[in-house]
């Protein structure tokens, strides 16, 4: 047996923005173990359910992440109109989507930016981040906010966004569209992106499940799992199949999320054109009393709220599951039996954001 | 248009089971969730084409102590080690046992602690 080295990886690394620690117990240049610590920049958002009434803690749930911040919002929000049996306007709903789709494409993006610099990819990049900042204008023109929106709220949604306004985005829509195909073509056709993810970090199907995969991980390993199937907002009036993969590599993950960019342009593009005419939200009379599960896909994969409220305006528990949690297991298993040098691409490959795990 | 969520209240001695038997229908682990009332109320979430499945095991506060699943599912360590550092729960047999240093927290078990609730209004 070769000599065993321990190198640390983290908190600290050139492809983490965030801190993750890993101790990568080697044999040569071979991983055998992995073994992730976090904790570092842990906040204890979930006990602030004691301090918060149930109407501020969006704003918590809107912190947890800077990425995906309307989402967190959104689940906490249907949680609380399930358990309040509060009925939210279809208009509210269809808004929901376009800002949800708007962050999907606004995260992948800025992943796919974030990839092709850790291998280097310099112009890529910059190319990839230079698309991500109009998606951002047109966040910032239709909520006032480009990391934390503010615009979700149990009942509905504070703003409305008016035809013309619809109409004039939908036309930048589609040339952020064609640039964006252009400027992906290059993941799909390039030798040195093809050579440096293709074959890297498989999950083989049969372990996606066991090892709780989900969002995109899990889809390139060809599991059609996508929350959004369970019709939450208005999902369920709009027509859409989970994009999926089959080799379960980091090449293949990077396909999911280039192919997911284009399904939430059409998403986008249906909601718009379906949302009916009415108010965007309802007045939220009483305190919440009871417990739900509200579930929600995020870029990253599917994220849970677990709410029980006890007939006052503070909540008995508010519990995040978030994806980069869930993938630690997925990570482990990747990485064993890897090169040394492929460990910043695989961990870069489920899209980890440490913000969410450590909410 | 929200899911339908069926809870399943079980004893602590029939956990194991019951998941073993979950697991070998395919069932993935979504979550491993506590909740602290005049009990530990512990939730294991399932899915399994999208049909939304939760165990709930209910354990006493003083001396709370789990057996573990993550001989059964994998993704499960996890959550275990995060019960044990946030609210000080003993699993038992956890597959990787990080023994209290999974979370990096200036207190033992910040969780399991008692405050007073507060309006910041």
């Amino acid at each position: 047996m070769a000599k065993r080295t321990i190198i640390p990886f983290g908190p600290q690394h050139p492809v983490l923005p965030e801190p993750i620690h890993l101790d990568l117990v080697l044999e040569d240049e071979m991983v055998v173990e992995a073994i992730p610590s976090i904790g570092f920049v842990h906040r204890g958002l979930e006990l602030l359910c004691k301090k918060k009434s149930f109407k501020d803690l969006i704003y918590v749930a809107e912190r947890v992440c800077g990425i995906c911040s309307f989402m967190h919002g959104m689940a906490f929000s249907q949680g609380i109109e399930k358990i309040m049996d509060v009925s939210v306007p279809d208009r509210a709903l269809y808004l929901r989507v376009f800002w949800s789709e708007m962050s999907r494409i606004h995260s992948h993006i800025l992943w796919l930016g974030l990839t092709a610099d850790a291998i280097g990819f310099e112009s890529l990049f910059c190319h990839c981040w230079r698309i991500r900042e109009k998606i951002l204008n047109i966040i910032e023109d239709t909520t006032g906010g480009r990391v934390i929106f503010g615009v979700c709220k149990v009942g509905g949604v504070r703003r409305d966004v008016d035809d013309d306004t619809f109409k004039r985005i939908l036309g930048q829509l589609k040339e952020i569209e064609s640039d964006y195909n252009n400027i992906v073509d290059v993941f799909r056709r390039d030798y040195t992106v093809k050579h440096r993810f293709s074959g890297v970090g498989v999950l083989p199907r049969e372990d996606v499940c066991p090892l709780g995969a989900v969002g995109p991980v899990g889809r390139a390993s060809g599991v059609s799992q996508d929350m959004r199937k369970l019709g939450y907002a208005a999902y369920n009036n709009l027509d859409f199949e989970p994009v999926t993969e089959s080799a379960g590599d980091c090449y293949a993950r990077c396909m999911v999320r280039i192919r997911e960019v284009n399904l939430s342009f059409d998403l986008i593009r249906q909601a718009v054109e379906k949302i009916p005419d009415g108010p965007v939200d309802v007045k939220v009379k009483g305190l919440p009393e009871g417990e739900v599960f509200s579930r929600v896909e995020q870029p990253r994969g599917e994220v849970v709220y677990y709410l029980k409220g006890n007939g006052t305006k503070f909540l008995d528990r508010f519990r995040i599951r978030t994806p980069t949690f869930t993938h630690i297991a997925a990570l482990v298993q990747m990485l064993a039996g890897c090169d040394l040098a492929d460990v910043p691409v695989i961990v870069l490959s489920i899209d980890p954001c440490i913000s969410c795990a450590e909410r | 248009m929200f899911e339908e969520q069926e809870i399943i209240s079980i004893g602590k001695r029939e956990l194991v089971d019951r998941i073993r038997g979950l697991s070998s229908q395919d069932y993935r682990l979504v979550q491993i969730g506590c909740t602290k009332l005049e009990t530990f109320q512990i939730d294991y979430s399932f899915d399994k084409d999208y049909k939304f499945l939760n165990i709930r095991v209910n354990v006493p506060i003083e001396d709370a102590q789990l057996p573990s699943i993550s001989g059964i599912c994998g993704s499960a360590f996890v959550y275990e080690n995060e019960i044990h550092d946030f609210f000080g729960i003993k699993v038992d047999g956890i597959s990787i046992d990080y023994g209290g240093n999974f979370y990096r927290t200036a207190v033992q078990a910040p969780f399991n602690i008692e405050e007073p609730s507060t309006d910041e209004e």
